[in-house]
């Protein structure tokens, strides 16, 4: 059987898309679906949760308070973050491994198609549960998105709401994960080994270890919040035997793996495009494979660089600040060769290619200024400051987003069958890498100044680049926009095809099968002939 | 792997997971409700998802073994499910590990820090002067009141001599099934689900005597606050484990499982080793050190 064979098969099934709403929404079990649904999720909560860093930007345009008080400010900063994280990052994600992963490795779905509805499904209401908190009495949470006792325990009603919406995303993630690693381990068509896959789908395999490993720490963690608040349990109280570092401790041990759940997907993407478009195989294949495991392994035994300033023992703090060091070498290793395939590639700059070449840029800012954050006498300075806010948000935003946009614009003509416009793209690109800058390196500045995080007034001495960073928001901002019309126009109103190899460069399973992607695809493992893989050949 | 066309089994469509969203959803909202005081809504919520999701559980349980018995699911699927329940197992140990990696600290830094140890001696000297610390300890203020433990060697020995045999009765049945004695089958899968409760009876007995004997309670400090915890989940596990083990035997009853095909059934026995597993780490870290 080859794969002509196979689409030619699938083609027989198109009309097999379930009729109807409920039947093909409430009741999917197709992994193209429950993809598309979970990325449109994921673009809600992008605009839920940066209308809110909109918010908040306006507030601290000028010093003083102007709109909000400050409760609010702080329901705005602590629920931006649990949205952005959990909201809108992880689950654009696991969309791309919904739709990609089965695509990527030749397997007729995903390989427990009724619990990845359920694992979708539990999050529209995980995000009610959590935004309904906005208007209980007493307010949302708002001591922060890491949710520390003994401050957030003087929450009103809404924390046994925010703790249970938090057990319910960790379900939700972790059966998710369970799904990817049960595809990734048992749905691969014949000839796919280990080694010859596709690095994104490496990147989500360890991605999808680490969310098994780390969501139900978080889960015993915010647990011990709950007992501790109604149950009169002493986890965190000093009186009673317990410790406040305690939480700290569980929630970063969950926390530090946690970044790195929202970078190796975007890891794994820009992994996929780079290649593409420099139409050269990826340089160092197979040391991709192993800095990301080093990675998924180092990121267990660092997590206390975000505690430096608690008073941690000296040699704790020495031996979590050369743990965290030693983590550039794995990513620095992704870094170069992402450089090396680019060297004496013929490139071409379509909009994919040029999210990725920003993604390596910015997202290597903020890996030196973590770097700077993991050595503990500068941390010192830097802790608690905006220093640390731009820091987190060059990997998130222009590191996880960015990557995440990659895999958008790379992906979306596989999935709707039409080419997005490439003039927006490039817009959508040029403002959102400008302003992007715009809004968060002033912000290095008014940390290394002195500017505390998570205030909604301050010293008048950092008025003008709190300006300039909330002009960068507010462009960054609408910005994304044009990104929401480009992906509307190109599902909805796109009249060129894409066509089955969208990408002159692309290699991989995904580009065998026509554009739109059928309902139904590799219903027969296809046959992989030489050089349909992007790593490693076949005939070996 | 050589299979045909449409070999691995995809189903198309279902009601049960987004009925599960909603059990759930609904079960949490009553949860949290009913913590914050809010009556009757909170209650009666709570059940009403509790309710939807034991209804769930019939349904898409049901759905699935109908599947198998028509021959639905070759060995690949199975191996999808075996990955399932071991990664779910995985996820677990996870979680026990953030109750155990607490009592650790808490025993191991924490309490040694607040009596004045390594660099807490500030904190000892101005705060909680006189602490001496120890474990098992309720703390610098004695929250709770002066507290005494349970005996490792009385209900906690028994209690593990009886988990033990469990797991060893379990796997004389996987045997049994797997060399087709079914009546020594039934027999030790029988007994396993009555070990099962046996512990639970014991335990409940040693909650109540802690509860009015020993003083030891959920407000005793650290201490109360790590073994309730850590004994409460492994309790709470044990009761699901041997839910699920009369399930199994009411389904091996009705010969439901071939010596080959019998996922549930080891699906089951690893999750019953697992809380045998996680209890003896209780019985050595919570009840004998």
């Amino acid at each position: 059987m080859n794969t002509d064979a196979a689409i030619h098969h699938d083609d027989a099934h198109h009309d097999d898309v379930p009729k109807g709403f409920v039947h093909r929404w409430l009741f999917a079990t197709n992994h193209k679906d429950i993809g598309t649904m979970y990325l449109v999720l994921a673009l809600v909560m992008f605009f839920i949760g940066g209308a809110m860093a909109m918010v908040i930007r306006a507030e601290l345009f000028k010093p003083g308070l102007q709109l909000v008080q400050p409760y609010f400010f702080n329901e705005l900063t602590t629920l931006h973050g649990l949205i952005m994280i959990f909201g809108a990052i992880m689950p654009a994600f696991v969309g791309l491994a919904n739709w990609q992963i089965p695509l990527m490795v030749g397997a007729p779905d995903m390989a427990l198609p009724r619990m990845n509805n359920l694992s979708f499904w539990i999050l529209p209401f995980a995000f009610l549960l959590i935004l309904s908190t906005l208007f209980m009495p007493g307010g949302a949470v708002a001591g922060g998105w890491v949710m520390y006792p003994p401050l957030i325990l003087q929450t009103g009603e809404s924390l046994a709401f925010t703790i249970f919406a938090i057990h319910l995303m960790g379900i939700s993630s972790i059966m998710g994960a369970i799904n990817i690693i049960a595809t990734i381990l048992n749905l691969r068509a014949p000839g796919m080994d280990l080694l010859k896959m596709p690095l994104f789908v490496w990147t989500w395999l360890i991605t999808a270890f680490l969310l098994i490993a780390i969501m139900p720490v978080l889960a015993g963690a915010v647990t011990m919040l709950l007992t501790d608040r109604y149950f009169g349990t002493n986890f965190f109280n000093a009186a009673g035997g317990g410790d406040v570092l305690l939480y700290e401790h569980i929630f970063w041990f969950f926390g530090h793996p946690e970044v790195y759940v929202m970078i190796l997907p975007a890891f794994g993407v820009i992994s996929e495009v780079i290649p593409t478009f420099a139409r050269k195989p990826i340089f160092g294949y197979k040391p991709m494979v192993y800095a990301t495991a080093s990675i998924a392994f180092l990121s267990f035994i660092v997590w206390a660089h975000h505690m430096f300033t608690t008073g941690l023992p000296v040699g704790a703090q020495l031996f979590f600040m050369y743990a965290t060091m030693l983590i550039s070498v794995p990513t620095g290793v992704k870094v170069f060769n992402w450089v090396a395939t680019m060297w004496k590639g013929s490139m071409t700059f379509e909009t994919p290619m040029l999210f990725a070449v920003a993604f390596v840029i910015l997202f290597t800012i903020g890996g030196f200024s973590g770097l700077m954050l993991g050595l503990v006498p500068a941390d010192y300075q830097y802790h608690n400051s905006y220093f640390v806010v731009a820091h987190f948000h060059y990997v998130l935003v222009s590191g996880a987003a960015f990557g995440i946009m990659t895999g958008v614009y790379y992906w979306l003509p596989k999935w709707s069958g039409h080419m997005y416009s490439e003039r927006w793209g490039k817009i959508h690109f040029w403002l959102s890498a400008i302003s992007v800058n715009v809004l968060f390196f002033p912000q290095h500045f008014l940390g290394l100044a002195g500017m505390p995080r998570r205030i909604p007034d301050y010293n008048v001495a950092f008025a003008d680049w709190n300006m300039v960073s909330s002009i960068g928001g507010f462009v960054f901002g609408a910005s994304q926009l044009i990104f929401v019309g480009n992906i509307i126009y190109t599902v909805y109103f796109a009249r060129d095809k894409a066509p089955a190899r969208v990408w002159e460069g692309a290699r991989g399973l995904e580009w065998e099968v026509p554009s739109p992607a059928p309902h139904h695809t590799f219903s027969t493992p296809p046959t992989i002939l030489p050089g349909m893989l992007a790593h490693g050949d076949i005939t070996h | 792997m050589s299979q045909q066309a449409g070999a691995y089994y995809i189903p198309h469509g279902s009601r049960w997971p987004i009925i599960a969203a909603v059990g759930l959803f609904i079960f949490m909202w009553g949860a949290a409700h009913w913590l914050d005081g809010i009556e009757p809504e909170g209650p009666i919520l709570l059940f009403t998802g509790l309710a939807i999701i034991i209804f769930m559980k019939f349904g898409w349980f049901g759905e699935v073994i109908r599947e198998s018995q028509r021959g639905a699911f070759n060995a690949q699927v199975d191996v999808s499910f075996r990955m399932g329940m071991m990664w779910f197992i995985f996820s677990e140990v996870m979680f026990f590990g953030a109750f155990f990696g607490a009592l650790f600290y808490s025993r191991g830094l924490q309490v040694p820090w607040l009596s004045g140890e390594g660099h807490g001696a500030l904190t000892n000297y101005y705060l909680f002067r006189g602490y001496t610390g120890g474990w098992p300890t309720a703390g610098p203020d004695a929250i709770g009141g002066a507290f005494k433990t349970v005996p490792a060697w009385g209900e906690p020995l028994l209690n593990t001599l009886l988990l033990l045999s469990s797991s060893v009765t379990i796997t004389i049945a996987h045997h049994a099934l797997r060399d087709g004695h079914r009546r020594r089958m039934l027999v030790f899968l029988a007994a396993t689900p009555i070990l099962g409760a046996l512990f639970l009876w014991f335990q409940a007995h040693e909650y109540i005597d802690a509860y009015t004997h020993l003083n030891l309670t959920l407000h005793s400090g650290i201490y109360g606050a790590t073994f309730f915890l850590l004994t409460g989940f492994h309790g709470l596990h044990v009761t699901l484990g041997t839910i699920m083990l009369l399930v199994i035997l009411y389904r091996t009853w009705r010969g439901d499982f071939s010596k080959e095909h019998h996922f549930a059934f080891e699906a089951v026995a690893w999750y019953w080793h697992f809380v045998d597993i996680v209890w003896l780490g209780l019985f050595l870290f919570v009840y004998i050190l």
